[in-house]
């Protein structure tokens, strides 16, 4: 015999053995293959095209009462905006009834004087109705409203040659995303829910198949070290996953045109951390489950979810309350979303990809550290 | 070397009080209590008993795959809780169905196998020769595992297990739902390394007859030792108890009831036209006819024991000892109106296509009132798809099919009443308790009312479930369950009844009490309709055909078959024999 | 009839919850979820760092960074002294805006010009920094005001009367937190019944349930109604952790919400049976759900707006079920809209309920293997 006593002798026999396995299955169910890239581009396509926060044509409802050169010209101003689709009401009655029909957004509307009392200087009221119901969108609509109207007022100061000045005019710069593209933002961080989901059901179902097949019964008694069978796993399934990966990458900036600032090797090394992660996290649950089916559920609950509530992918962490914010540093994809949006948006940030990096570098190693103590050559 | 060589021993495993419990939800289940024997080395030693005896947790305890909760235990040598990878360096495991990856071919496989026990890769290729000549699976090394027959499937699984010969080889259930040719070729590749390599084999069956191939065996039940030995050994001592008994043959099934409740009978059952019956003590013919009470116009002769004879000796021992009945309990079924003459199941030319493979490929036959009827043949053979055809859960691809007249895919929901099915394994809901099964599948068949709380009395009496009334069915031994899942095809008094595999797993005793049954119901008119992959429950059968890959290859009385198809000088063929004539002569031809 | 039907659903019944495990993923997700989401799911901006670049040496600019300290939202994290400090606190994202007052800020603004307030804001999340600047402007507005009215200076010739109806405040989690009642309503449902006929498939009951006289209807409507009855209480208890414990207002009827919670229950019902007729194994069910779950939440409406999606897109979530009961649950608890506002929402979520019904019931018996 030789020294088969050394637990920690990797057999690189073994190793290319398992993982030549595992790449002929691969190969041969086209379903690992489908999960692994048909289903991130075609999430990545329709959400893609799905998520945005940018209103766009926004139905609001026009009311003049009394039409004269004042009013429609304040109103040419919604007819330009590229933000608004505008629908032209007889009535505020008639507009109220369309907004609580959900068929406008909200209400712009000059009363019947507007153009007696702007003329005598006392602030004519414009009254303006939103939709509150969808609150992000309504702040929103109302900023956009503001815009027309504060251009509005310009051209009128300039027109009627009034000296009309502000005490404070705020002028913005907008870094990184100037055009204010909500896409720039979501594609990246759809990148990172939808990676956590593939890396969590790859290998959450490979682990529990070969149980429920009998093979891993057989692959125990052969002198196969634990250490063998999860690098056997992981590393095919880790290069399977960052083929999906690159075809997000790829498809985020040609087709939905992000922009990317950073270096492909940063974006390369943080994407091998993070589907680490990933994969450990769907091997613990294939190892603490035992089953593929209950493996399947706590997938369900604790990948795509959390992903997508609490990575800050969508809902600011930074606003929620402080005790959600500190459930979010389990999430991982929370890292992820960090480092992509910076990478794609701004550039090579070094201390916030390195604190990231860190953050997940330490996720994947307590994750491969508790899969190695709940793996066993023994069964029970 | 960092350690010392095991020493060479007679034995080479040892296990002393070891034991082994598993906890599911709050019952404990003890798989093994108190187990204490030696393996010897170089032989082939077979672990009989039926399942839940603890045959494979005992298997899987000695590759090192569970540790023991008490007791010791070594294989070649190796403790195997402290050494578990020197085990494992030295043994090879075959698993149940065989531990192959389906989706890698039969050359993958081995390779596979050869990387993973440190095969250099200059000495494979000859080896894979002898393997593959061995197995006669050379021409098939570009096929997936998946592909490969049952019998294929057991000969690749062996082969991967001998890459490199171990010093013990353990199979756990090798020949389990194979065929009886390919069993047959798997004992000889079995012995041929013992002779060549001198190793050792632990093999586990659920087969009685298979136990006289071993040269050793252990009768395990329950997680409980009976006894072991050379195979002889056990059936010797019975010598002088067993005799074959003739007579009408409409009377049999009577007599074999009559007999079998006897308190001087370890057994007695039907074998095709006769009664095979073993007494508790040694007597002559002339005495069995008198203790009996046998009228004249049946024929008794003395008989060879069997292996089996003495499982069931021991077995009805030990059930006595921790007081359990051991009476076959006998069922009441309201009688079936109609003739013996009618005709209940037709099937003609039935085909059923998958893609491109037949798996029923053209079979006809016919099915009269009150028979028993065997559908006999190994895993894939079609059993299980002609079932679900006539049962109207699978459309046929070709073919006509009537169940009492009917089309049952076609009939309406009212037709099914009158059809009775249990499906394999013992399909219940396993969430739910005996009481609760029982009053769900009662209601399903549309009893409600007072009928319904009879007949679930009736069941519980009749099927000895009152005891366990309350228990969640996953929980139960397989016995129990075999007994809820008839007592649930029968809650509403079917003409015809459906079974598929009843027995597979349960002990040889319950086997009996299901025979009995069906037995009782079969004398009330009830037809019956079985399948089968243990070839001598044919006997138990009226009628039987015998099904290879979706065709029948002949069908019959059992005697006729037997008669008809049984290898050249042998007197008393067995259902087996007949099988493997049977296909060396259609292979042949 | 009735009495098979009633046996089926009893058995449903003690099959789901005599499993400790599937109790478990039924009753304790849901609070867990309910609780950590109803905080977490916020578009309301808080605590946003801003850093002070102040080179104006007035009162005024002192005015209004006071009036930035005094704001529950922004949080002024300091501040700096040299154009290149902006660039590192904004990409480290110390701070999301920097607000930079000019050196001639304050005397512009006594001279009755216009003092330049520059922002500059980290992009990264346009959201954020869209209503970032959405409350920077608000509190110059106001400011303006203020000042221009002390000051005598001319006040604009029109002011904009802003109203929002249904959420005065525009609070967004009386938007988001309505939305979970339907996500989690949807999960639980789908949980129930999409493993519900291919659990029977793999343990071989379902087989001993075709074989009974109990026809593919009674079959359908004893897989179905535990999933009505366990989404309905499902419901019932997160609508009332959204009244009673985030406080949003319900103003509709309850019949209207539970016509509307009832009918999405159909259709979740139907696709979760559809799933589970087309499966052979649990495994296949449950991927089966998550396939149609994770579209079915991303394209609902749930957080980001229908309307903004393109035309295509917009088209095929007309089948997502979600998609109407979001509006339903939203309308009746902020609008508090009748039957007369949603029944266009009604009639599409019965047709899919009833069609995959259907298509489930066909497949009990028809499926091919």
């Amino acid at each position: 015999m030789t020294s088969l006593r050394n637990e920690s002798s990797l057999s690189m026999m073994r190793l290319k053995g398992l993982i030549r396995k595992e790449v002929k299955q691969i190969i041969r169910d086209p379903s690992s293959i489908g999960i692994a890239f048909f289903l991130p581009v075609i999430l990545l396509i329709i959400f893609g095209y799905g998520v945005s926060l940018d209103a766009e044509h926004v139905p609001l409802g026009l009311v003049v009462e009394h039409p004269g050169p004042e009013a429609n010209g304040f109103m040419a101003g919604f007819q330009d905006s590229e933000y608004f689709e505008p629908i032209l009401y007889h009535s505020v009655q008639e507009a109220e009834k369309a907004l609580i029909e959900r068929k406008i957004m909200g209400i712009v509307w000059t009363r019947s004087d507007f153009a007696r009392t702007l003329l005598s200087s006392s602030e004519a009221p414009i009254g303006v109705i939103v939709n509150g119901v969808d609150a992000n969108q309504a702040r929103i609509v109302e900023g956009y409203i503001t815009g027309v109207w504060m251009k509005w007022l310009v051209s009128y100061a300039r027109s009627h040659g009034l000296a009309l000045k502000v005490p404070i005019r705020v002028k913005h710069r907008i870094w990184f995303n100037s055009a204010v593209r909500s896409r720039n933002f979501l594609v990246p961080g759809l990148i990172a829910v939808i990676m956590t989901l593939i890396g969590g059901m790859l290998t959450s179902m490979v682990v529990a198949r070969e149980w429920e097949r009998g093979t891993m019964e057989a692959l125990l008694v052969t002198p196969v070290r634990v250490k063998e069978i999860i690098l056997g796993k992981v590393i095919p399934y880790f290069f399977l996953g960052m083929g999906g990966m690159v075809l997000s990458v790829f498809i985020a900036i040609v087709v939905f045109h992000v922009p990317f600032r950073g270096s492909y090797l940063a974006l390369g090394f943080a994407s091998s951390l993070f589907m680490l992660t990933a994969i450990a996290l769907g091997l613990i649950i294939s190892t603490a489950a035992g089953s593929q089916f209950v493996a399947g559920q706590i997938a369900i609950v604790i990948t795509f979810l959390p992903a997508f509530m609490l990575s800050g992918f969508v809902f600011d962490i930074n606003s929620m309350p402080y005790p959600i914010q500190i459930i979010t540093h389990i999430v991982a994809a929370r890292y992820f979303v960090s480092i992509l949006q910076s990478l794609f948006l701004a550039g090579n940030i070094w201390p916030i990809y390195i604190v990231n990096c860190l953050w997940l570098a330490g996720m994947a190693l307590v994750f491969f550290r508790i899969i190695r103590k709940k793996s066993h050559k023994r069964l029970v | 070397m960092a350690h010392s060589q095991p020493r060479q021993d007679d034995f080479c495993i040892v296990a002393s009080g070891v034991r082994k419990h598993f906890i599911s939800g709050k019952k404990t289940i003890v798989a093994l209590d108190d187990c204490s024997f030696n393996v010897k080395s170089g032989i082939v030693t077979g672990l009989i008993g039926p399942d839940g005896a603890g045959k494979t947790t005992f298997m899987r305890l000695c590759s090192g795959l569970h540790v023991p909760d008490a007791g010791s235990l070594e294989v070649l040598g190796f403790d195997v809780t402290s050494d578990f990878l020197d085990v494992q360096a030295n043994i090879r495991y075959m698993p149940q169905r065989f531990g192959l990856y389906e989706d890698l071919t039969v050359q993958e496989n081995l390779d596979l196998y050869s990387d993973l026990l440190g095969v250099p890769p200059d000495k494979r290729q000859a080896r894979y020769d002898i393997l593959m000549k061995m197995t006669g699976l050379a021409p098939f090394t570009g096929r997936l595992a998946g592909r490969l027959s049952g019998g294929m499937k057991q000969k690749l699984g062996l082969a991967c297990t001998l890459i490199k010969p171990p010093r013990l080889l353990i199979l756990d259930e090798p020949t389990v739902g194979v065929d009886p040719v390919s069993r047959r070729e798997l004992w000889q590749i079995v012995y041929s390394q013992v002779k060549e390599q001198g190793m050792s084999v632990l093999l586990s069956t659920a087969y009685l007859d298979e136990a006289e191939r071993c040269q050793e065996v252990i009768l395990m039940h329950e997680g409980h030792v009976l006894g072991q030995g050379v195979p002889s050994s056990f059936s010797r001592p019975l010598s002088g108890h067993c005799f074959m008994l003739k007579g009408p043959r409409e009377k049999k099934r009577h007599i074999q009831r009559e007999l079998a409740n006897r308190d001087e009978v370890i057994d007695a059952l039907i074998l095709g036209e006769k009664i095979r019956l073993v007494t508790m003590d040694e007597m002559g013919p002339q005495d069995v006819r008198k203790t009996f009470d046998l009228s004249e116009d049946i024929e008794i002769e003395g008989s060879e024991p069997r292996f089996e004879d003495a499982f069931i000796y021991r077995l009805k021992k030990r059930l006595v000892s921790l007081g359990r009945s051991v009476k076959f309990k006998i069922i009441t079924h309201k009688r079936v109106a109609g003739s013996p003459e009618d005709e209940v199941i037709v099937v003609k030319n039935l085909k059923r296509r998958f893609g491109d493979f037949y798996a029923v490929n053209g079979i006809t036959f016919t099915v009269k009132r009150g028979e028993v009827f065997g559908l006999l043949g190994a895993n894939g053979a079609g059993k299980t798809t002609t079932f679900r055809m006539l049962c109207g859960l699978l459309p046929a691809s070709e073919g006509e099919l009537y169940v009492a007249g009917k089309n049952l895919r076609e009939a309406r929901a009212e037709a099914r009443e009158r059809i009775g099915y249990m499906a394999q394994k013992f399909s219940l809901y396993e969430d739910l308790t005996v009481i609760q099964n029982l009053n769900f599948f009662s209601s399903a068949y549309g009893l409600y009312g007072k009928r319904q709380r009879e007949r679930v009395q009736w069941a519980l009496d009749a099927f000895d479930l009152k005891e366990e009334e309350n228990s969640i069915s996953r929980d139960l031994p397989l016995g129990f369950k075999q007994r809820l899942a008839l007592a649930a095809a029968l809650m509403h008094e079917p003409d015809i009844i459906f079974l598929d595999e009843p027995t597979s797993g349960v002990d040889p005793l319950a086997r009996r009490q299901f025979w009995a049954h069906i037995n009782s119901l079969a004398d009330a008119g009830v037809t019956i309709m079985v399948t089968t992959h243990f070839m001598e429950e044919a006997e138990y059968c009226d009628r039987v055909v015998i099904m290879k890959r979706g065709r029948i290859l002949a069908k019959g009385t059992p005697e006729e078959l037997k008669s008809r198809y049984h290898p050249p000088g042998v007197t008393n063929p067995t259902m087996e024999d007949t099988f493997i004539t049977l296909i060396e002569m259609k292979e042949a031809a | 009839m009735l009495r098979r039907i009633l046996a089926l659903t009893i058995k449903e019944f003690i099959g789901i919850l005599k499993n400790k495990k599937s109790r478990m993923v039924l009753i304790l997700p849901p609070i867990a979820q309910i609780i950590v989401f109803g905080y977490a799911a916020t578009f309301d901006l808080k605590d946003v760092p801003v850093a002070i670049y102040n080179e104006d040496q007035g009162q005024i600019s002192r005015d209004v960074i006071a009036r930035f300290r005094g704001s529950r939202v922004f949080k002024i994290i300091g501040t700096m002294e040299s154009d290149g400090q902006i660039a590192p606190v904004i990409n480290l994202k110390k701070a999301l805006i920097v607000l930079h007052f000019h050196r001639d800020f304050s005397r512009d603004i006594l001279r009755g010009g216009s003092g330049n307030l520059q922002v500059i804001l980290d992009g990264r999340n346009s959201n954020t920094a869209l209503l970032a600047l959405n409350y920077v402007h608000t509190i110059i507005a106001d400011f303006n005001k203020a000042w221009a009215a002390e000051n005598g200076r001319g006040r604009p010739p029109a002011r904009l009367v802003v109203r929002s109806w249904f959420n005065r405040m525009l609070d967004s989690h009386w938007f988001i937190i309505p939305g979970i009642v339907a996500l989690l309503t949807i999960v639980v449902t789908l949980e129930v019944t999409a493993l519900s006929v291919a659990k029977e498939r793999e343990a071989g009951t379902f087989d001993q349930l075709l074989v009974t006289p109990m026809t593919p209807f009674e079959i359908l409507v004893g897989k179905s109604l535990p999933g009505l009855i366990i989404g309905l209480i499902e419901g019932s208890f997160i609508i009332f952790v959204t009244c009673f414990w985030f406080d949003i207002p319900l103003r509709g009827s309850l019949l209207v919400l539970y016509s509307g919670l009832f009918t999405f229950l159909l259709s979740a019902i139907g696709i979760g049976l559809m799933i589970s007729s087309i499966s052979l194994t649990q495994q296949q069910g449950l991927m089966g759900a998550f396939m149609f779950l994770v579209p079915a939440v991303v394209l609902s409406g749930f957080a980001t707006p229908i309307a903004n999606m393109p035309k295509l897109v917009q088209d095929f979530t007309l089948l997502n079920p979600m998609r109407y009961i979001l509006v339903i649950v939203r309308s009746v608890f902020l609008q508090g809209a009748g039957f007369e506002l949603l029944w266009t929402q009604y009639v599409p979520m019965a047709i899919i309920g009833i069609v995959t019904l259907a298509i489930a019931g066909f497949l009990f018996k028809r499926r091919l293997y």
